[in-house]
């Protein structure tokens, strides 16, 4: 046993000197591509972390916690209007509201960039709960159509609320703050969460709804509270990411947030397995990369995939048999349910190589 | 509001809810079979609407057999979708197949408007459904008359279907114990895709209808209405079909009445159904004729 112990607190801590070796690693490639690269290539770097941030919260309510959930773009959308209202200038705020001047507490409050973003995230779980409660006292499935129908009220509700929101004009001149740093340090901060979370017995918890939620609730778990408490917490990081994209695109409008993003994340944890958090950052990466590398099968200049001449939803069309097909023939995606770990993969370093001793 | 501004509402409701009322029947009955919602079934109606368009606009066929031509149509396509994407898992967990579901109403979306354009094309009713009648100030279309008396006979016979034929009495098993109906021989394969295949041919009947009342066809179209569908088959109680249709009813009504009311909220109005749902949720989640399904 004592033996155990030792090897244990060993391979602890060989874990997390790897571990911070590589974030040193991923740091420094970070701080090349921000000297060296072109801004496109820099712009997808932080796409991609932004979607990493996205997929790997997304996938801890659809995969491990077993809840459908389509509510993506409406956090997104909460997100970024929340966090934008806030680092708006009152004299910016001023000039844009041409309709309706804005509600008078937000149209003199502005603070930081850091501030407006824990606003947005708490903002955004606390929506989260409000409409967890009504969902989850009936069968789960309900929070499917109730999260795609929020979707589409958010839209609704931003583009009446014209003294909060300044309607279909939306919000311009919010200042670029997001840069790789902010987008790759929240998304390092994201998983690192989302893993102590899954890993600690909340996360077991979460789990065990997901197998049989009757067994759960047998055992003492609270079932309704966990479900609300992972939707919740996937929905402070939605919110914040939907802070960081409103910065990095500076410009946001109802029509920005459709459904479109949430298929985007859902083909992202499915492709990476549902329920493992490896899976969906390299099925984030993966996506988000394709996403740019087929758009030349549509027209160079489009952004979102809708509304443009020539074929659009030409790789919505892809996406959706790729989605379609991995459920029918391969249910497990890349990873299944696995999590990387270095011990597996110090393992296939030995077999690979017998003769060097790692 | 003076009385005959609020009859000439009453009758914009009724149609409106009838619409709804025959897309929410679709979808309770598959629900009721499979615990299953079929996200594609609003995009039948976007389906059975182009069929439609194209059998009178682009083929000149006679609009009785074109109307008919895309009823069938869907009916098929629902049947092929629940047979290539829904029967393979049906065993597994049931997050998988509503993915599967999404996936399926995205495809159609994406293909009509790959193939078809995402510019709106009007939808040419035929004379029959075009005049009004006119009963002292209150103008009723006579396409309203028609969609109350097409729901009404389609609500009576899929009553009739369900409550009094064999495989009527098979799919109300099915959505009891569905292992225990395999074991009395019942082929449930061939019940589900009957299920499906009446579940479709109302939503396109719905669908013709939705298109001459408002003829702007686009890939987008069947999204809301779907959604609504769902709202009003919840409203009804899911899994009951004249639940359905008074659910389409009564969220038809509430749409119409509460933007006449008040005007300023014609904005919110698409946000009507989903408050709805939650009031619902929150007060009586089995609907109004609902009674608990089983899992």
């Amino acid at each position: 046993m004592k033996f155990m112990g030792g090897f244990l607190k060993v391979t602890k801590r060989r874990d997390g000197t790897l571990t911070a070796f590589s974030i040193i690693v991923l740091l420094f490639f970070l701080f090349y591509a921000d000297q060296n690269l072109d801004s496109y290539t820099v712009r997808i770097l932080e796409n991609v972390a932004i979607f990493i941030t996205l997929a790997v919260s997304y996938n801890l309510i659809n995969g491990v916690v077993g809840q459908f959930s389509l509510a993506p773009n409406a956090f997104l959308a909460i997100g970024a209007y929340t966090s934008a209202i806030f680092t708006l200038s009152p004299e910016e705020k001023l000039r844009s509201f041409i309709i309706e001047p804005m509600l008078w507490p937000l149209s003199v409050m502005s603070f930081p960039f850091a501030i407006s973003l824990l606003l947005a995230g708490i903002v955004t779980a606390l929506v989260a709960v409000m409409m967890a409660m009504p969902v989850f006292r009936v069968r789960g499935d309900y929070l499917a159509i109730v999260t795609l129908g929020f979707g589409e009220v958010i839209q609704v509700l931003a583009n009446n609320f014209l003294s909060i929101t300044n309607g279909s004009l939306g919000l311009k001149g919010l200042y670029p703050y997001t840069n790789l740093w902010w987008a790759w340090g929240f998304c390092i901060f994201t998983v690192f969460c989302t893993v102590r979370l899954i890993n600690s017995s909340y996360g077991r918890a979460m789990k065990a709804v997901r197998e049989d939620e009757i067994a759960a609730e047998a055992m003492g778990i609270n079932a309704l509270r966990i479900k609300t408490f992972a939707f919740a917490f996937s929905a402070f990081f939605q919110g914040v990411a939907g802070g960081l994209l409103a910065h990095l695109v500076t410009t946001i409008s109802p029509s920005l947030f459709t459904f479109m993003f949430t298929f985007n994340l859902l083909i992202i944890v499915v492709i990476g397995g549902l329920g493992s958090t490896t899976g969906s950052v390299i099925a984030a990466v993966l996506v988000t990369w394709g996403n740019e590398a087929l758009r030349i099968f549509e027209e160079p200049s489009n952004f979102f995939g809708y509304q443009y001449e020539g074929i659009p939803g030409m790789r919505m069309i892809l996406f959706s048999v790729i989605l379609i097909l991995v459920m029918l023939f391969a249910r497990n995606g890349i990873m299944g349910r696995s999590e990387f770990s270095w011990e597996s993969l110090l393992q296939w370093f030995r077999r690979k190589t017998p003769a060097l001793r790692v | 509001m003076d009385y005959s501004f609020a009859l000439q509402q009453l009758v914009y409701g009724l149609t409106l809810g009838c619409l709804y009322g025959l897309l929410a029947i679709g979808y309770t009955m598959v629900y009721g079979v499979l615990r299953l919602i079929n996200f594609a079934h609003g995009d039948l109606l976007m389906v059975s609407a182009y069929v439609a368009f194209f059998g009178i606009a682009i083929f000149g066929v006679a609009w009785p057999i074109s109307f008919i031509g895309s009823v069938l149509f869907t009916a098929l396509l629902g049947i092929l979708i629940d047979r290539g994407a829904y029967k393979p898992i049906r065993k597994s967990p049931r997050i998988n197949a509503l993915i599967t579901a999404i996936g399926v109403s995205f495809l159609l979306e994406n293909l009509g408007l790959v193939l078809i354009g995402g510019r709106p094309k009007s939808f040419p009713a035929p004379g029959l459904f075009s005049g009004s009648i006119v009963i002292g100030t209150v103008n009723i279309p006579e396409l309203s008359i028609w969609v109350f008396i097409i729901t009404l006979v389609l609500l009576v016979l899929c009553v009739l279907v369900v409550k009094r034929t064999r495989i009527g009495i098979a799919m109300r098993a099915l959505s009891r114990d569905m292992e225990t109906v395999t074991l009395m021989g019942i082929d449930k394969d061939r019940v589900i895709s009957f299920t499906f295949a009446l579940g479709s041919s109302l939503a396109a009947a719905g669908g013709i209808m939705w298109c001459m009342k408002y003829p702007a066809l686009e890939p987008f179209m069947g999204v809301i209405p779907g959604l609504k569908a769902f709202v009003a088959a919840v409203l009804g109680g899911i899994g009951n079909i004249t639940g359905a249709a008074l659910g389409g009813l009564i969220l038809g009504l509430a749409e119409v009445l509460i933007v006449a009311v008040e005007p300023d909220w014609s904005g919110y109005r698409d946000a009507i159904a989903f408050f709805l749902m939650i009031i619902i949720l929150l007060t009586r989640p089995t609907g109004i004729l609902g009674e608990r399904l089983p899992d």
